[in-house]
């Protein structure tokens, strides 16, 4: 993530790490009110009173203020992976370096995604949940990661995994380490430190006369005025997910008694709840049922097996999935033990089949509706895990229960929570809790999208999120000739389903970059163009 | 790439026409056939262009099992085994003389070693290469234009 949340600002001091995942210490009664922010002095080099009221800004406004300008044709606001695939479409469409900025607070692309596959138990040797060819550092998705694991590891597994999966194997996946050293070579490739300015990114508004300003924030002391800007025809949005929450029991646990020790969420660093179950017996309780569940499950079902540990978990699902579901015989999804099973985050088709057709002719509630049925929490089928739960059911140390916590209470330095089941209530005791429900804030949690929302004319989509175009255009940021877009998890909702995926990024960055051609921007990559781009790629020569 | 039927029936045909053809053109004077290569083009072009405009019914069929599918996909393994049953079908109608334009009479060794030298070209540009020249191809069910 790109910036903090609003309220919680430190905006002259950046976060020591890539601090991607902000929580919500208050939820806000309402997120959309804050609290105004006074102006600087004219000359300053800061925001002053009439910038931050005014919707639409003038060069003069800028000049007023003492903010430098600098000119540039397009900035991607971000630099996480939506920014690197978007930069990267566009690297090989034939925009040089000094036509594109990337503001970021990361280091590295990859960094926030490195973090938190780290923190939610997928070391660089385990394998992420994304497809074959799924590639960020290759558009093309050729070679697909299992042939270049086949090839480089002079194994014929991979290539065997994808033949026959997902019938008679589990979807093949790549390695985290694979996929961070392929972004790792694409990124010099194409010259991303050329185009990465750090700094903190504080909003983004209309020109008068057309395109927009970016303010930012850069590295304390790096640069005279507290503020620069950037003046773009073109921006791009792709700051990540606007934050995590805990569920709310759990926040108000550990808000009352300021444990941050018991109650720890799958997406922050929780690596002591494993080291004590290696030095006693406890009882962990995970909550959520998607992949980062089965992660963590699968973590502490690895450790008991390795060290002879006496871990017991109880595995809390809200909806508990016992079997196939779905309305018809058409559009059933397996399920089994609490679990929704499906592949990757949505049914394949989303991304580029039957299922991406058909949502992108849906409007309105038709297709929140959609998006209800195929969406849900869900967990790929892995045959590991199976047999893992299985032992643990059969051995009575991996019990599941369906229900809702309405209270939690500290009893002889246990948590007890009470679960309320179909049943009645029942008291069930941990040491641990794990939240892995991943809950997400709203994008008004975000400050650059809060003040998007708040000046910049953009709207929700059905589900809550910026409203794009099938182009992922944001519908209401046009500025003259300008354009804004938006690419990731802050645009779900829209037309296209998969957003917050490798896939679905470059699904997004081929939307972008081919709307970008058709405004001149850049050339369309046709057939001769991507198979001369794939020989550089293929030889790792510059775009 | 995940298929849509217009894509489906989009990518068989082009395939079968840009690849199909290339395979045929080379395989042709290999197979072990007693007639004159112009004549085993002859009915080998003929059979290429059976297996395609066949293949569009067998797409349909495939389009409708594919909709038991919760993913709505058409794994990997599929778009190889299903050379089985077309393979299968062209040879019965070749047999039954149920194919317009054969001229020669095509052995069932011949018949295995084009048809099969195709199908496994056209699956394996299909799985991969196909998306270095066409990098919408994968993300709009199969189109190709």
């Amino acid at each position: 993530m790109t910036d903090q949340p609003a309220g919680a600002a430190q905006e002259t001091a950046l976060p020591p790490q890539p601090e991607t995942v902000q929580y919500m210490r208050n939820p806000p009664e309402v997120p959309a009110q804050r609290i105004a922010e006074p102006g600087a002095p004219p000359g300053s080099g800061d925001l002053t009173d009439e910038m931050l009221r005014s919707d639409q800004w003038t060069d003069q406004m800028l000049q007023t203020a003492g903010i430098p300008v600098t000119d540039v044709p397009l900035v991607s606001l971000g630099g996480g992976i939506g920014s690197f695939v978007t930069v990267d479409y566009l690297r090989v469409a034939g925009v040089s370096t000094d036509r594109i900025k990337v503001l970021s607070n990361l280091d590295f692309a990859w960094q926030t995604y490195e973090y938190l596959t780290r923190v939610s138990q997928i070391p660089k040797p385990e394998r992420i949940r994304s497809d074959s060819a799924s590639r960020p550092d290759n558009l093309w998705g050729f070679p697909s990661y299992a042939l270049a694991e086949a090839v480089t590891e002079r194994k014929l597994a991979p290539l065997w995994q994808v033949l026959v999966e997902p019938i008679f194997d589990d979807y093949y996946t790549p390695k985290a380490g694979r996929v961070f050293a392929g972004l790792e070579r694409e990124s010099k490739r194409i010259g991303w430190n050329q185009m990465l300015v750090k700094g903190q990114i504080r909003m983004v508004r209309k020109r008068q006369g057309g395109g927009y300003f970016v303010i930012l924030t850069p590295m304390a002391g790096s640069t005279p005025t507290k503020r620069v800007a950037y003046r773009a025809e073109y921006v791009h949005i792709a700051v990540g997910y606007p934050g995590l929450k805990y569920l709310p029991e759990l926040q108000d646990f550990r808000t009352e008694h300021q444990d941050f020790h018991h109650v720890v969420s799958a997406y922050e660093l929780h690596e002591h709840v494993y080291e004590a179950a290696r030095t006693k017996h406890v009882v962990v309780m995970l909550r959520g049922g998607g992949i980062v569940a089965s992660r963590v499950l699968q973590r502490l079902m690895d450790d008991r097996e390795k060290y002879g540990l006496s871990t017991e978990i109880v595995h809390l699902f809200r909806t508990f999935i016992s079997s196939s579901h779905g309305p018809n015989a058409w559009n059933r999804r397996k399920g089994a033990n609490g679990f929704a099973y499906q592949g990757f985050n949505y049914p394949k088709s989303v991304w580029g089949g039957q299922l991406k057709s058909e949502m992108r002719r849906l409007e309105g509630q038709q297709r929140a509706d959609k998006y209800k049925l195929m969406g849900g929490t869900n967990t790929p089928y892995r045959r590991r895990w199976q047999a893992q739960m299985k032992d643990g059911r059969d051995h009575g140390w991996y019990r599941t229960m369906s229900g809702t916590v309405d209270q939690m209470r500290l009893d002889h330095g246990k948590i007890v929570s009470c679960v309320k089941t179909q049943q009645g209530v029942v008291e069930v005791a941990a040491d641990y809790i794990i939240d892995c429900t991943g809950l997400e804030a709203d994008i008004a949690e975000h400050r650059v999208l809060a003040d998007l929302l708040q000046h910049s004319g953009v709207g929700r989509n059905p589900v809550g999120r910026l409203d794009v175009e099938r182009t992922f255009e944001l519908r209401g940021a046009g500025s003259g000739p300008g354009v804004m877009y938006a690419s990731g998890a802050t645009t779900l909702g829209g037309y296209f389903p998969g957003v917050d995926t490798f896939l679905g990024l470059q699904v997004a960055a081929q939307e972008i970059a081919d709307d970008l051609a058709r405004r001149g921007f850049c050339r369309r990559i046709g057939t001769f163009r991507s198979i001369r781009q794939w020989l550089r790629w293929a030889r790792n020569k510059q775009p | 790439m995940l298929p849509t039927l217009g894509g489906r029936i989009q990518t068989r045909l082009f395939l079968l026409a840009v690849v199909g053809g290339i395979v045929t053109l080379i395989v042709g004077p290999l197979l072990p056939l007693s007639v004159p290569l112009h004549v085993v083009y002859r009915d080998t072009f003929v059979i290429l262009a059976a297996v395609a405009v066949i293949g569009i019914a067998w797409e349909c069929l495939y389009h409708f099992l594919m909709q038991w599918r919760w993913e709505k996909d058409w794994p990997t393994l599929f778009g190889l085994l299903t050379a089985i049953p077309e393979g299968l079908l062209i040879w019965f109608l070749l047999k039954k003389n149920a194919i317009p334009g054969i001229t020669g009479a095509v052995t069932w060794q011949a018949y295995v070693i084009d048809f099969g030298a195709v199908w496994l070209a056209v699956w394996l540009v299909a799985n991969g290469p196909m998306r270095v020249p066409y990098i919408r191809w994968r993300f709009h069910g199969g189109r190709v234009v």
